[in-house]
């Protein structure tokens, strides 16, 4: 058990060794890789990796692995009414292997891994998925219902770049608040309830735990603090951040605790140990199927959101499976189904008349452009500021990472 | 009859075929005995490669990576050495209060997991007959048949409000660093239980009979002949407790509310700032260096 002095040296000089050894290795593999992105400034010089888009779709692979939000992808085990994976799979003969994903983070960590096929990734994700050379440019001539897709959500900065697309558009929606109607009362109509005055739901409250979060604090500071200049959440200078920040440390001292897991809130709320906090509308369906005395409101300040598109991974191995399952998606009937279950706006804009309750684009503002144009949605913080301004640096996502830390404590 | 004939037939071709063609299996272990040197290779090849390339150099390359930054939109590495890792935990005081944090539940943990182990393995070993002890050694294993998440999950039911224990005796310590080191002793409790359960099993009655001969009560008895005696096995339980518990993130995760420990930090930034994250888990790796140091400065590894 015993290590004397001198093996216990060479024990150190073996470990310094490889890591020289690995150092090396690594050092020339990134000499050979890094041809295209010289440029120090990323955003700038954002060149996607010149990638092939497919030219024709054959026959399916007979099997197709996607990687999606909750409630993207249902095969009827949550719902048996809830089901459009099983036809695609009688229909097109690609088996269908389903992972969710509980944040933007984890969705980049997974695809990095080339092993899904198809990816359901909302804008705090796919400008990096790209800029990675994770997804590759979707041929959109190879998916006919493409053509009804709503023209605003087209060719948008997070699913188009230099004009070469690189998804199908799928809905959006609004990240609204969730509160339990027994224990909140009367119903908030302000996101105040969760920020100036979480105190009165002390150890109840709760939030989305990603660093993305905090544009829901500079969202809200937006409206009541006007002299902090935000004009958007996703752009921050170091000032604003720190306002962000005191809101959101302020927050978290009547914060329960923290959800990223869908399932997790809805235990919380179902069991009283969260009453009211930011949710998505499948969450709060579910909640209540569930038994739990909950109600959603979109506060008066705005929301953010969020504006979903799938892609194809660069490493597919059933890119037919892969376009056939993009084109089934953004298909009227079953983007009507998706956008009704999830709760969000659908992305085809025949889909409407789809829908099992017909005011369901009516209450979600489908195809109304003005509205949609008033979401946040998810976006990557970087540090060019988003809104223009080139006076100053603003805070990019790994500070809002190290925020996110802080304020959690 | 014929069938024996048989038998000692076949075996007695065997024999006399022998002399004339060795066996594989015969030749290579010959060839082995004359090359020692040749032979400490072999033995060795299989557990060196394993320490090497996949221990040894993992954590080389953790050490390395630790000491490169990332490109703040892909989230690439880049390699430029620089130790802004390392301040940046150095400074920021939310980290320096994690990993204290982290510290205090690791060592929460094994004080409770030592309290309860230390009876407990006790009556095993010296009270319980036979048969008892042989099912007291399954019911302390039991736990470990159950997925981690089962039990994870089954303690945010017991802690949770309107849960089993707010229900029952009407108090909670809720989600939060109570819940968390409650939850982490439950499930290393069979590592710490099965070494002390071995101490005493060494530990001879004959000395317990002598102490008491020579006029130690109980409790002096326990202070100065068990407790030494059993120390070198709580030393080695606690190396499982306390390395298990630095390491934890999900259990944090399932009971902790809004704590967060060093695993949590490693886990949130492993995608965006994976050289912060790799700075972040040499910490952990540097803090049971000093932990295992120390153990080792007790004697207690030699007494294993």
């Amino acid at each position: 058990m015993t290590l004397t002095r001198a093996s216990a040296w060479r024990c150190a000089a073996v470990l310094t060794g490889i890591a020289l050894v690995v150092t090396a290795c690594e050092t020339s593999a990134d000499d050979e890789a890094s041809g295209s992105d010289e440029a120090g400034d990323p955003a700038a010089a954002f060149e996607p990796p010149d990638l092939p888009m497919l030219e024709e779709i054959g026959a399916g692979e007979g099997e197709l692995n996607i990687l999606s939000w909750a409630g993207y992808a249902e095969d009827g085990t949550t719902d048996p009414n809830v089901d459009w994976v099983s036809p695609f799979e009688d229909e097109t003969g690609c088996q269908v292997t389903n992972k969710v994903f509980n944040t933007s983070d984890e969705a980049v960590s997974l695809m990095q891994s080339g092993q899904y096929d198809v990816v359901s990734a909302s804008g705090d994700a796919s400008l990096r998925l790209i800029a990675g050379g994770d997804v590759e440019p979707v041929n959109t001539d190879l998916v006919p219902n493409y053509v009804d897709i709503w023209p605003f959500l087209k060719d948008r900065a997070w699913n188009t770049v230099n004009g070469v697309n690189y998804g199908i558009p799928h809905g959006w929606g609004a990240n609204v608040l969730m509160y339990n109607t027994q224990e909140v009362d009367p119903a908030p109509a302000s996101w105040s309830v969760v920020f100036e005055d979480a105190e009165q739901q002390d150890g109840r409250v709760t939030a989305y735990d990603s660093p993305i979060y905090i544009a829901d604090a500079a969202m809200y500071l937006m409206e009541t603090e006007p002299d902090l200049g935000i004009e958007n959440p996703y752009a921050l200078d170091d000032d604003q951040l720190a306002a962000a920040v005191d809101l959101l440390k302020q927050q978290s001292e009547s914060v329960g605790e923290y959800w990223a897991d869908y399932t997790k809130e809805i235990s919380a709320f179902k069991t009283g140990s969260s009453t009211v906090g930011t949710t998505w509308q499948i969450i709060a369906n579910l909640a209540k199927a569930d038994g739990a005395p909950v109600d959603v409101v979109l506060p008066e300040e705005g929301a953010t959101g969020w504006s979903d598109t799938w892609m194809v991974g660069a490493e597919s191995e059933h890119k037919n499976c892969a376009y056939l399952w993009l084109d089934w998606i953004a298909s009227p009937d079953v983007n009507a189904q998706v956008a009704e279950w999830f709760g969000e706006a659908p992305g085809n804009s025949k889909a409407c008349d789809l829908t099992a309750d017909p005011d369901h684009c009516a209450t979600f503002h489908a195809g109304d452009e003005e509205y949609a144009e008033q979401i946040w949605y998810w976006t990557t913080p970087i540090e060019q500021c988003l809104d223009g301004r080139t006076d100053v640096t603003c805070t990019d996502y790994a500070a809002w990472t190290q925020a996110w830390t802080e304020i959690k404590g | 009859m014929d069938r024996d004939q048989g038998l000692t037939d076949s075996v007695a071709q065997t024999l006399r075929e022998a002399p004339v063609r060795t066996p594989f299996s015969r030749r290579v272990s010959a060839h082995l005995h004359r090359r020692p040197r040749l032979r400490l290779w072999a033995l060795l090849t299989a557990p060196m490669f394993w320490l090497v390339v996949v221990y040894l150099a993992s954590l080389a390359a953790l050490l390395v990576t630790a000491f490169w930054s990332t490109d703040s939109f892909t989230s690439e590495i880049v390699r430029d050495w620089n130790l802004d890792n390392y301040r940046l935990i150095y400074e920021s005081s939310v980290y320096r209060t994690i990993i204290v944090r982290t510290l205090a539940v690791a060592l929460g943990v094994t004080a409770v997991c030592t309290v309860v182990a230390i009876p407990f393995a006790y009556y095993m070993a010296k009270v319980a007959g036979p048969r008892e002890q042989k099912i007291l050694v399954v019911a302390a294993l039991m736990p470990l048949w159950v997925s981690y998440l089962i039990k994870g999950f089954s303690w945010r039911i017991l802690v949770g409000e309107n849960g089993v224990l707010d229900n029952t005796i009407g108090a909670t310590p809720g989600f939060g660093t109570a819940a968390v080191v409650l939850t982490l002793s439950y499930l290393w409790l069979p590592y710490m239980v099965l070494p002390v359960y071995a101490g005493f099993e060494r530990l001879p009655d004959s000395l317990l009979d002598a102490s008491g001969d020579l006029g130690a009560k109980p409790s002096r008895t326990f202070w100065s002949v068990v407790l030494p005696a059993i120390f070198p096995s709580v030393v080695a339980g606690s190396i499982f407790t306390f390395s298990l518990s630095m390491g934890d993130y999900i259990t944090v995760d399932i009971v902790g509310g809004s704590t967060q420990m060093l695993g949590n930090v490693v886990f949130d930034n492993q995608v965006y700032d994976l050289p912060f994250a790799a700075a972040m888990a040499t910490v952990t790796v540097a803090i049971m260096v000093v932990y295992l140091r120390l153990v080792r400065r007790t004697g207690a590894l030699e007494n294993i």
